[in-house]
């Protein structure tokens, strides 16, 4: 390991909120060791074992899979167990809070409303009926799993809200991860539920909010494509839509 | 579980409607406009291609087929530009509160455009 790199700092700049003691969010700056191993998740960890206690922040896995660590860094929602330093050297690293969610304190979000908002679009498989155990498995070939398997990698890390503007600017609409994990359980080939979901997805706070930005997909840290799934989405609605103007008779059920 | 149906409690959007013009007009302006532009614009006027005489274009314009073909790519262009300047209204300026008279003025130019296409190529 370079010796050189130990003795060089780094600055954070990190976002504070303790409602208990101040009304309006403020920023502590941090100086912290400049190691070519550390990621800013280490940084934040160094400040609250070495320097303030009282930090708070979610993290759990350090990894990538969890998807708890989702913070601003400059101003880009990432994941800060998968962002090191030294990219961001000289430094400052403005770290704060996911952009679009109210902040519980210092950097940690309120997810209650993705959470409802995941909630809504049925994120299991719906079967019409439940097959007799004895029928055995439901079975899917490597081409049926290729369907949807890209949309499955979603760890909910909320990184795509806070880079959809759509979302910053209509809070109400049902946003990117969860309409990519609708599509993801569309796709199976064991799901019925196309259906049941469609109604919901096709409401003006569903799909029809997007205006393609792309953002979502830019920041995925699981290269899940939100944007693309939305799209995909947009084209089954419409037809659809055409088809229950064209043909009224065509989709009683 | 049982068979759960949402149909009578939730409002299906119309935006399918005006989606799917803009995205037949995104296809249709991708794919002709270019051709039409190069042609039009940079091969003729350049002297790369030999110009079609005025004869020709009669006579391809006399087909009402042709003329058909040029109402889809113009009206199908205009109502994609409506919904694209839709939307940049909406979140470009923030006019989301104008909803109804924002849509109004887009799509209504979108069909006033195509109108008057259709005028032309009539009465041509």
């Amino acid at each position: 390991m370079n010796h050189a790199n130990t003795t060089t700092t780094i600055d954070l700049e990190v976002y504070r909120y303790r409602p208990e003691l101040e009304t309006e969010p403020t920023f502590d700056t941090f100086t912290v060791p400049l190691r070519s191993d550390w990621v800013i998740l280490d940084a934040l960890n160094y400040i609250k074992d070495e320097i303030d206690g009282t930090l708070s922040y979610r993290w759990s896995c350090q990894m990538g899979v969890c998807g708890s660590c989702g913070m601003m860094a400059n101003g880009e929602p990432i994941l800060t167990c998968a962002s090191f330093l030294k990219n961001y050297a000289p430094g400052p690293i403005r770290v704060e809070p996911l952009a679009n969610f109210p902040v519980a304190r210092d950097l940690i979000i309120s997810m209650d409303d993705f959470m409802e908002k995941l909630n809504r679009i049925k994120p299991w498989i719906i079967v019409e009926e439940e097959k007799p155990l004895e029928e055995g498995e439901y079975l899917q070939t490597p081409e049926q799993l290729d369907e949807y398997k890209q949309f499955s990698m979603c760890i909910n890390c909320m990184l795509c809200y806070s880079a959809c503007p759509i979302y910053g600017m209509e809070p109400s609409f049902i946003g990117p991860a969860a309409l990519a994990l609708a599509q993801r359980y569309n796709l199976d080939s064991r799901d019925h539920g196309n259906q049941q979901r469609l109604d919901i997805l096709s409401t003006d706070d569903g799909i029809w909010q997007c205006t393609f930005v792309g953002e979502c997909s830019e920041v995925c840290p699981e290269n899940v494509d939100p944007a693309g799934a939305i799209q995909q989405y947009k084209v089954a609605s419409t037809n659809d839509w055409w088809k229950s103007k064209l043909m009224p008779w065509g989709n009683k059920k | 579980m049982p068979h759960q149906t949402s149909l009578k409690t939730v409002k299906r959007s119309n935006e399918p409607f005006w989606w799917a013009l803009f995205s037949a007009g995104g296809v249709i302006a991708a794919l002709c406009v270019p051709v039409l532009l190069f042609m039009t614009g940079l091969a003729i006027p350049l002297g790369w291609m030999d110009a079609p005489g005025y004869e020709a274009m009669y006579t391809l314009f006399e087909n009402p087929l042709s003329r058909l073909v040029i109402l889809v790519i113009v009206s199908l262009s205009a109502f994609h530009w409506a919904h694209r300047f839709r939307f940049t209204l909406y979140d470009g300026l923030h006019l989301k509160h104008l909803n109804a008279p924002v849509a109004f003025f887009c799509y209504g130019c979108a069909i006033l455009f195509s109108a008057y296409a259709a005028y032309s190529l009539y009465s041509f």
